[in-house]
């Protein structure tokens, strides 16, 4: 039978994942999960600047009271395709599918994910998801916000909803079967040695995040569905008119759209917690805790949905309760913040600007933490809700946390994925520009929620221009932030120096293996016979930063 | 308030000020955490940064410190989320002695029915000192009745009431925003709300040309038809109306359900979906007959009937919320 003979690979040679095929094929009918990262990194951040681009157009309608830049219909349309977009297709797969997708088998010593297949599959359905909503937008776009809220999705709006809750609906299942695969590499393909309390945090994080994605999706599909068939059935679920309940709507919408908050924080505090460690070179303080509050929020989290619908006449005392779980969910993620403060403690603390990133998101998202409590605080936010105090909230939470994290993690782990140094100098002002513009963008938005400005206002009175300019100026600071890594990325593939297997003297399997990783990984399966973040036993790198 | 850059609205309602505390408490413990936390940060970072020869000290955590951090702030939290409820207690019971005023909210537009029979659009004339509720329901999509001068906000939704309380302090022109999007001119419907002295009050009520809400509803029962069955003199095929609103309603199925504006409400529109035990479901639906200015009409006039100032005052014995006499016990 085997008369032909397979040449042995050249050892001198080694190839990686990069250089493992230089096809368009090659890469679009991949199974290796590095890959299928490399195209998530792509199509995410082409959303990205899609949204963002969308974003900087309210910011321009806003600069004025008056309605001068665009039609009102054309407002509305414009900041339903900035949440759309940033919600469905950047917020929820940014850090699990393309942080999540490279590390997690690189973390855990294994060779790929359990269903690399499936893998692949939740990136075409991604795309084909993506590609609805980009001809949604190119047909006319949608005007129901991102929330849907029936019954003007299903009644009243005239636009493109049915394609839009496709789309939404499609996205799902990709964030499912990314999920489902995390769940069972976990479970499944840890190297030997790698017990559970020996994980990466970043893993815990990683779990915690596939655990919603597997429980709450299915719940925005089946809504999606309902929705479409009022709309065009003219069944009545939602639309009191034809015998349904209004308020239906929102208690499933939110009981998938506020876990998926923390399908979107989650991911972002598991990189953190790898960042601290790593550039305090030193154990995280109280790892135990640290992970199990990861999934005491993805618990919890299930259980406050109805904190969205305060004023939207609900019991008293239903009200009552959901008010308290939220305080009580705001426990772990306070937990968090004080463990990785307490772990720089005695720690050797280096300035790599990963590590600046998770100063930022430690900064952020404590305001974005702690006005969630206002917003939990019953009699308060029946003042606030609905207005741009919710509005900087949530982007405190999710812009400030969820993109810091990000951020953080791809200049951390470039050189693995990329095999490159990015320029160190650089790197440091776009993040300053980042934390800078955020700030300035949102913190505002606070005060101008509390005096009184709704969302969603395409015209407002003018005693709230003032406030409104000092956001723009923000966001175009926050823009240019945005906009330099892309540049200085692109040139490192080319220009930056070669970063070496393991360029932050880092723990973590990862760092054991080549940059850019081979094709399987691993030479050899790895055996763990350490803690992690044993940094005791890894000399610091000196210089700041640890590059060259 | 400086009008360049603005801090607060304005502070116009007896629970404005209660806000503000709650709002100013958060503020300041929010404050002390953050400065505490960026503090602990920087001085860690700086104080530890990475030198030569200088090794990073090995700590695996303390049990008593993550108690300490997680227990301590619960406890702060729990003074937010009890004095937060104290507040939403206040701003969503509504006290007996109040004034009513229908709201009916349509794409886009606000449509104010005083009970003397004022209407106006967009526009809202309430006395200073004198408690107001506000009975609300959208003839459309979902929008939100939101005073920032008073700190309330309601939803207003279609197919049912509901309801929102103030007691104006400060004489003023405040605005009146809609704060659920729904749709093209959602920033369009806005509108004031016009706090006056009980003189000027008087004086702008009085030039109403209309009869008042429950004078409205009185016709539309009889010219409906509602008076042929739901008579007052004698048991009619429907459950007596007299004095029976805000009382408890038993069921045909079992149930006990208060008469309230959205118990009429649903009776006039879905009249099968809550039967009055010992009556039979007859009555025809009123579904896109009766506009919802006209059901508002109705239920001020229900309401009315159970108001002994304007009832008369040998109804005291009539049996509790419509049941026929003849069927007491169950």
């Amino acid at each position: 039978m085997a008369t032909t003979v397979i040449p042995a690979q050249p050892i001198s040679r080694p190839t990686n994942y990069l250089t493992n095929g230089f096809t368009l094929k090659s890469w679009l009918l991949t199974t290796d999960h590095k890959r299928i990262a490399i195209l998530y990194l792509i199509s995410v951040t082409l959303f990205f600047f899609l949204g963002g681009f969308f974003a900087m157009l309210i910011r321009l309608e806003l600069l004025t009271p008056q309605g001068d830049l665009m039609h009102a219909d054309s407002y509305n349309k414009v900041f339903t395709a900035h949440g759309m977009i940033m919600v469905f297709f950047f917020l929820i797969p940014v850090v699990p599918a393309i942080l999540g997708n490279f590390l997690v088998p690189l973390m855990i010593g294994a060779k790929d994910l359990a269903f690399p297949r499936i893998n692949l599959l939740s990136w075409y359905l991604y795309i084909v998801a993506g590609g609805i909503m980009i001809h949604v937008l190119l047909n006319g776009g949608v005007d129901t916000g991102w929330t849907l809220y029936s019954p003007f999705s299903t009644q009243f709006s005239n636009t493109n909803v049915i394609e839009a809750g496709i789309a939404i609906f499609i996205v799902g299942f990709s964030s499912i079967f990314t999920g489902l695969n995390f769940i069972v590499t976990v479970h499944r393909m840890r190297a030997p040695g790698l017990t559970w309390s020996r994980l990466p945090l970043f893993i815990w994080a990683q779990y915690a995040t596939s655990l919603i994605m597997i429980l709450g999706t299915p719940v925005i599909a089946i809504t999606t569905v309902m929705l479409a068939v009022e709309r065009l059935f003219h069944l009545g679920i939602f639309d009191p008119k034809l015998g349904g309940d209004p308020l239906l709507f929102q208690h499933l919408f939110w009981f998938y759209s506020h876990p998926a908050v923390y399908i979107m924080i989650l991911p972002s505090m598991g990189v953190i917690s790898e960042l601290i460690t790593c550039f305090s070179h030193k154990r995280v303080f109280g790892y135990k805790i640290v992970a199990l509050s990861s999934i005491a929020i993805a618990v919890i989290g299930f259980l406050v949905w109805a904190h969205h619908m305060f004023v939207t006449g609900i019991s008293l005392y239903a009200a009552l309760i959901f008010s308290f779980i939220t305080f009580f969910v705001g426990v772990p993620s306070a937990i968090k913040v004080f463990n990785w403060t307490a772990t720089l403690y005695r720690g050797s603390i280096s300035f790599a600007t990963p590590m600046l990133y998770a100063f930022g998101f430690i900064g952020l998202f404590t305001i974005g933490g702690l006005t969630g409590l206002f917003l939990a605080s019953l009699g308060v936010d029946v003042h606030v809700t609905d207005t741009y105090f919710v509005v900087s909230h949530f982007h405190y939470v999710m812009v400030g946390g969820v993109v810091m994290g990000y951020l953080g993690g791809m200049h951390f782990w470039w050189p693995k994925i990329s095999g490159r140094m990015y320029p160190e100098g650089w790197a440091k002002l776009s993040a300053l520009f980042v934390f800078v513009g955020f700030n300035l963008t949102f913190f505002p938005q606070f005060v101008l929620g509390y005096v009184g400005m709704p969302r969603r206002y395409w015209q407002y009175p003018p005693e709230f221009q003032v406030l409104n300019v000092l956001s723009t100026a923000g966001a175009s600071v926050l823009a240019v932030g945005y906009l330099l890594p892309m540049v200085y990325f692109a040139w490192s593939l080319r220009y930056g120096p070669i970063a070496g297997p393991n360029p932050w003297n880092a723990a973590g399997l990862e760092w054991k293996t080549a940059s850019p990783p081979p094709t399987f990984n691993f030479d050899e399966t790895p055996v763990v016979t350490w803690e992690a973040y044993n940094y005791d036993e890894i000399e610091p790198k000196l210089e700041d930063g640890g590059i060259r | 308030m400086s009008k360049f850059l603005p801090l607060w609205p304005d502070r116009a309602s007896t629970i404005a000020g209660q806000v503000d505390a709650l709002y100013i408490y958060l503020v300041l413990v929010s404050a002390v955490m953050t400065l505490l936390i960026f503090v602990a940060v920087a001085v860690l970072a700086i104080k530890y940064r990475r030198r030569p020869g200088v090794l990073p000290h090995p700590i695996e955590g303390s049990p008593i410190l993550e108690i300490g951090w997680s227990v301590i702030p619960f406890g702060v939290m729990l003074t937010f989320f009890i004095w937060g409820a104290v507040i939403y207690f206040k701003e969503r019971t509504p006290p007996t002695s109040s004034t009513e005023v229908y709201v009916v909210a349509k794409q886009w537009m606000w449509k104010i029915e005083h009970m003397e029979g004022q209407r106006e659009i967009n526009e809202l004339h309430v006395p200073v000192g004198q408690n107001v509720k506000m009975v609300m329901t959208s003839q459309d999509v979902i929008h939100s009745f939101f005073i920032p001068a008073f700190r309330l906000k309601q939803d207003v939704i279609p197919g049912r009431y509901t309801t929102l309380w103030f007691n104006a302090t400060t004489p003023g022109v405040y605005h009146l925003f809609c704060a659920e999007y729904c749709g093209t001119s959602h920033s369009g419907m806005i509108g004031n709300v016009v706090v006056m002295s009980p003189q000027d009050y008087s004086q702008w009520m009085a030039g109403g040309p209309s009869a008042p809400l429950p004078e409205q509803g009185k016709q539309l029962f009889a010219s409906l038809g509602c008076s042929t069955c739901h008579r007052f003199d004698i048991q009619g095929r429907g459950p007596n109306l007299q004095s029976a609103f805000g009382k408890p309603v038993l069921l045909e199925d079992g149930r006990t359900v208060t008469m309230d504006e959205n118990y009429v409400r649903e009776s006039i529109l879905n009249p099968t979906a809550k039967i009055v035990s010992g009556f039979k479901p007859v009555m025809p639906t009123f579904q896109g007959l009766v506009s919802d200015e006209q059901l508002n009409a109705l239920v001020a006039y229900v309401k009315s009937l159970a108001q002994p100032a304007s009832g008369t005052l040998n109804q005291a014995a009539v049996a509790p919320a419509g049941q026929p006499q003849s069927k007491q016990v169950q």
